[in-house]
């Protein structure tokens, strides 16, 4: 498979989940692990083009597949919109979700850079933050939709009520 | 958290397919894998062998021919989902499917074929009259799937064979609705409906409608479809004919409801099933 435009290949045990190999065997742990059940988003990437939960995927089934993950988003040091946006509006506390929120919102993005506030929430309903209420991720994913349309992103909103 | 080991083959057509299974001890066809591996990985089933059609070239097309619509092995939801042609209430459960990295990855006849009694898409394929399309040892047969749910996560196809296609009739118009266990349409349903209607000269000739979350499987609710027929399915009809979406129908309490309130979902959902299908 395709990893991050790196050509990588192992020999796994079928068993192997795409995620365990992503962080053991490339050592790429910026895509986290967080319910291992499907539900929480943590570890969210980009197989072939579109977001999947990589607890949930046989490594084995990415066979010729190309993936991304956070580690693959930034281009020549500087930070992909989405990055820059969670950066920007505060959209993270512990940071533990966000690599797997910043995934998803790279795939909302992709098919629709100009989400609604509806559309953004429903477009990260498979993942999960326990800090943030969400409120800072939508503002995050806002700016970066800005960016990528190449508008200027709205102020943030410590600087309209100061 | 690892299911328990197991041997893999991804076999490139239909055929091969088949081969793997023939013989083979306990062995699962995997397509997307979203539900088959949160339960390997539960250890709640532990197949010897993962068949996995995932790669299958030609499998992820939705075509028509003549008054059918095929949607084949490999059509995800999203697909699904996003398609024009899909009959509404087909379309409309496909998009109330899981969340998106979910319908990214799982496919429409595997969710049919896993046939979950709280889904989405198998009531929308028991309402609008689908046959699922299985291949075999002996070769291919279409299951009709008011024959396909036979009881709780069991259909009607055999170990031996992989479900290459849906088909769904196009006529009609048709719709689903649903209460998702986290609110809204989110998750499996608390309980939800696909009314599928067909009307000649102002009166409705033939109407299904199916039920999700209410019983052991994806049931048909008889006494309102019956009722349905004849009228003119303006408010009224449509309201004394949800009201019998229960009748005769063995209602099963879980985690998420009383037998009553499941009861009383199912008026609920069938009554706004119906009324959008009739306003599509
Ligand atoms: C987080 C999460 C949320 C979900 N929410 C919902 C929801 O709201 N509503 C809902 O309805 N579902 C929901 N699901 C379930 C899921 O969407 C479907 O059940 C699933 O996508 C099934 O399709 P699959 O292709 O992934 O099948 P798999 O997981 O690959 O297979 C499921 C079963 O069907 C069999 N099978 C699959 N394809 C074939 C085939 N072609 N031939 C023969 N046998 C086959 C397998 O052997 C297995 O037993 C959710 C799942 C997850 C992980
Ligand atoms: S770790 Fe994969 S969804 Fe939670
Ligand atoms: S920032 Fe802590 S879980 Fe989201």
């Amino acid at each position: 498979m395709t990893v991050n435009d790196r050509s990588v290949s192992g020999d796994i045990d079928p068993r192997t989940l795409l995620v365990h190999f992503i962080r053991e065997n490339l050592n790429l742990t910026g895509t986290h692990i967080g319910c291992e059940t499907s539900y929480c988003g943590a570890c969210t990437v980009m197989f072939d083009g579109r977001t999947v939960k990589s607890c949930t995927v046989l490594a084995v089934a990415a066979d010729g597949a190309t993936i991304t993950t956070i580690e693959g988003l930034a281009k020549n040091g500087q930070l992909h919109a989405v990055q820059e946006g969670f950066w920007e509006r505060h959209g993270l506390q512990c940071g533990f979700c966000t690599p797997g929120m910043i995934m998803a919102a790279v795939g909302l993005l992709e098919e629709n850079n100009n989400p609604s506030e509806d559309e953004i929430r429903h477009g990260i309903e498979g993942n999960l933050c326990r800090c943030t209420g969400y409120h800072n991720i939508v503002k995050a994913i806002e700016y970066a939709g800005a960016k990528l349309r190449g508008e200027e992103p709205p102020p943030a909103e410590w600087e309209v009520s100061a | 958290m690892f299911p328990r080991k197991f041997d893999y083959v991804a076999p490139s057509s239909l055929d091969e397919t088949v081969d793997a299974l023939k013989g083979a001890g306990f062995a699962k066809v995997m397509s997307g894998g979203m539900s088959l591996l949160p339960l390997m990985k539960l250890r709640l089933v532990s197949p010897e062998l993962v068949v996995d059609i995932g790669r299958i070239p030609g499998l992820d097309q939705i075509s028509e021919e003549g008054d059918m619509l095929t949607i084949g092995a490999l059509v995800r939801h999203y697909q699904t989902a996003g398609s024009e042609k899909v009959p509404a209430a087909l379309a409309a459960a496909a998009a109330y499917t899981g969340d998106v990295q979910v319908r990214n990855r799982g496919t429409t006849v595997g969710a049919v074929v896993h046939g979950d009694l709280a889904a989405d898409q198998p009531a929308a394929v028991l309402a609008l009259g689908g046959v699922i399309v299985v291949q075999g040892p002996n070769g291919v047969r279409e299951i009709p799937a008011t024959d396909f749910f036979v009881d709780t996560l069991t259909t009607a196809i055999e170990p031996d064979e992989v479900a290459t296609a849906i088909k769904v009739p196009k006529g009609g118009s048709s719709a689903y609705d649903k209460l998702g266990r986290r609110g809204g349409h989110t998750d499996y349903a608390v309980a939800g409906a696909a009314a599928w209607v067909k009307k000649d000269n102002g009166n409705i000739t033939e109407c299904r409608v199916a039920l999700t979350g209410v019983a052991g499987r994806p049931t048909l609710a008889e006494g309102t479809a019956e009722a349905m027929v004849g009228t003119d399915g303006s408010a009224g009809a449509i309201a004394e004919a949800a009201s019998k979406a229960a009748d005769g129908v063995s209602v099963l309490e879980d985690l998420y409801g009383s037998e009553e309130y499941k009861a009383h979902l199912a008026t609920v959902y069938a009554k706004r099933a119906l009324t959008l299908a009739l306003n599509e």
